[in-house]
């Protein structure tokens, strides 16, 4: 099988456990099917499927967005679709929902040790930041810890990244930049 | 390519108004691409931009379902993109001004997205389940889009001398497309009555008192009101909204149907 987005192969997809049922079968590709832009997190890992279920003779995988223009969606959708045809178990349809909206605090532990072994420093508890009052002066950002010398001497460059999901950020003490994986 | 004549009902135009701002202030922002001060902030504005683009997809998208449901042809978001006519774009005019400075540039951006953020809220109890669903998503980005240009408006207003007189030059420029948001007409009425969303002219309280509350550490306060109202929500445009379209609209035109 060809990566939609890269058209690089991608690992065969697992096998059939014995006894298992179609979804969980699903369930197990699913967690095989990365995301386009952080190539190390499955879109199981990021939250991104809410849901999977047979209609007919289709499996049904639901999906949510994660930033209303994130151009990886129609991308992950493929994805998805390919990596059930190849395990043999489609026809698959795609059902977008997108209420209750996407939050980063659906990301797994797992997904976010991946994250972070990746470089990406995984997003706090949107709680935290949800609320916060309207501030007027420039803000100071709670300072990260740096994934690569965990000094906690880094600041944000910018808000906005190479994704439509993450921030910029530097390490004063190893002078490396690295990416935030934003609270949202 | 032919135009496409739209539903007037109250609902689609409201859902229109909402649809054309996120997508024409998107087509501003993306004029940034390659332009901005710092590498940093091309990347901020198109980042917002296509955050906007995203948002704006979704309310068209929905606005052209609705046409269906109420009885006339339907139409998908690319078609009402591309293939209306200035005259049929419900934009406030704020938004299609050109792009000025980065004063201007991000004035306009806390301006709107101070007020998507207070409509998105309340568009999230919509009884258009999906109006609902979008809303719920849009808010946390307006919230984000709102913070950004409220750093930098108070950055500009209290940093050098010129940056001052920019932002400055910027307010008294933009602030007399700022009443039009919040004109009220039979529009928004209708909208209110059928719970779809809120009053536009609702908001304008709590819209002031945070963009004063931005201001207020930028070394400015609101000018006075002025008589002037721009239009551009009933379809009576400046003189710029067909030249954006012109280039948003030229392949479709040019090449109808035409597919990446």
């Amino acid at each position: 099988m060809i990566d939609a987005a890269f058209g690089t192969p991608l690992p065969a997809p697992p096998l059939r456990v014995a006894g298992s049922s179609r979804i969980e079968h699903a369930r197990a590709v699913l967690a095989t099917v990365l995301d386009p832009e952080v190539p190390v997190v499955s879109v199981v890992d990021l939250g991104i499927v809410r849901d999977v279920g047979e209609d007919g003779d289709s499996l049904v995988v639901v999906v949510t967005p994660t930033y209303s223009g994130c151009p990886a969606t129609e991308v992950i959708e493929a994805s998805i679709v390919a990596a059930l045809d190849e395990a043999g178990l489609g026809p698959t349809r795609i059902r977008m929902q997108r209420a209750p909206a996407w939050t980063s605090d659906w990301i797994s532990d797992a997904g976010r040790a991946k994250l972070r072994d990746y470089g990406i420093v995984p997003p706090a508890a949107v709680d935290a930041v949800k609320e916060a009052p309207l501030r007027f002066v420039p803000r100071a950002v709670a300072p990260l810890v740096c994934p690569r010398c965990a000094s906690t001497d880094t600041e944000r460059l910018a808000a906005f990244g190479a994704t439509a999901c993450k921030a910029l950020w530097r390490c004063r003490s190893c002078g490396e930049p690295f990416e935030h994986f934003k609270s949202i | 390519m032919q135009s496409i004549t739209v539903s007037s009902h109250p609902s689609v135009q409201y859902l229109l108004r909402i649809g054309d701002t996120c997508l024409i202030l998107a087509q501003r922002l993306a004029e940034w691409c390659g332009h901005a001060p710092i590498v940093e902030e091309d990347i901020a504005l198109t980042n917002m931009a296509l955050d906007l683009v995203g948002q704006a997809r979704a309310v068209l998208t929905r606005a052209g379902q609705l046409e269906g449901e109420l009885g006339g042809a339907p139409h998908d978001e690319d078609q009402l993109a591309f293939l209306r006519d200035e005259r049929d774009f419900r934009n406030c005019t704020l938004v299609e001004l050109p792009r000025g400075d980065f004063a201007v540039t991000m004035l306009r951006n806390l301006a709107v997205a101070i007020f998507l953020e207070l409509l998105w809220q309340r568009l999230e109890g919509s009884s258009d389940g999906e109006l609902a669903a979008i809303a719920g998503k849009a808010v946390k980005e307006a919230r984000y889009h709102r913070e950004h240009a409220a750093d930098w408006v108070v950055r500009l207003g209290d940093g050098t001398e010129e940056s001052a007189a920019r932002l400055k030059a910027a307010l008294e420029l933009l602030w007399p497309y700022f009443a039009e948001i919040f004109e009220a007409d039979a529009v928004d009425a209708e909208a209110d009555a059928s719970r779809l969303g809120p009053r536009w002219a609702d908001l304008h309280d709590d819209w002031r008192a945070r963009l004063t509350a931005v201001l207020a550490p930028a070394g400015l306060s609101l000018p006075a009101e002025r008589a002037f109202r721009s239009t551009g929500k009933s379809g009576r445009h400046s003189e710029h909204l067909g030249y954006v379209l012109a280039e948003m609209q030229h392949l479709q035109r040019s090449f109808p149907g035409g597919v990446w």
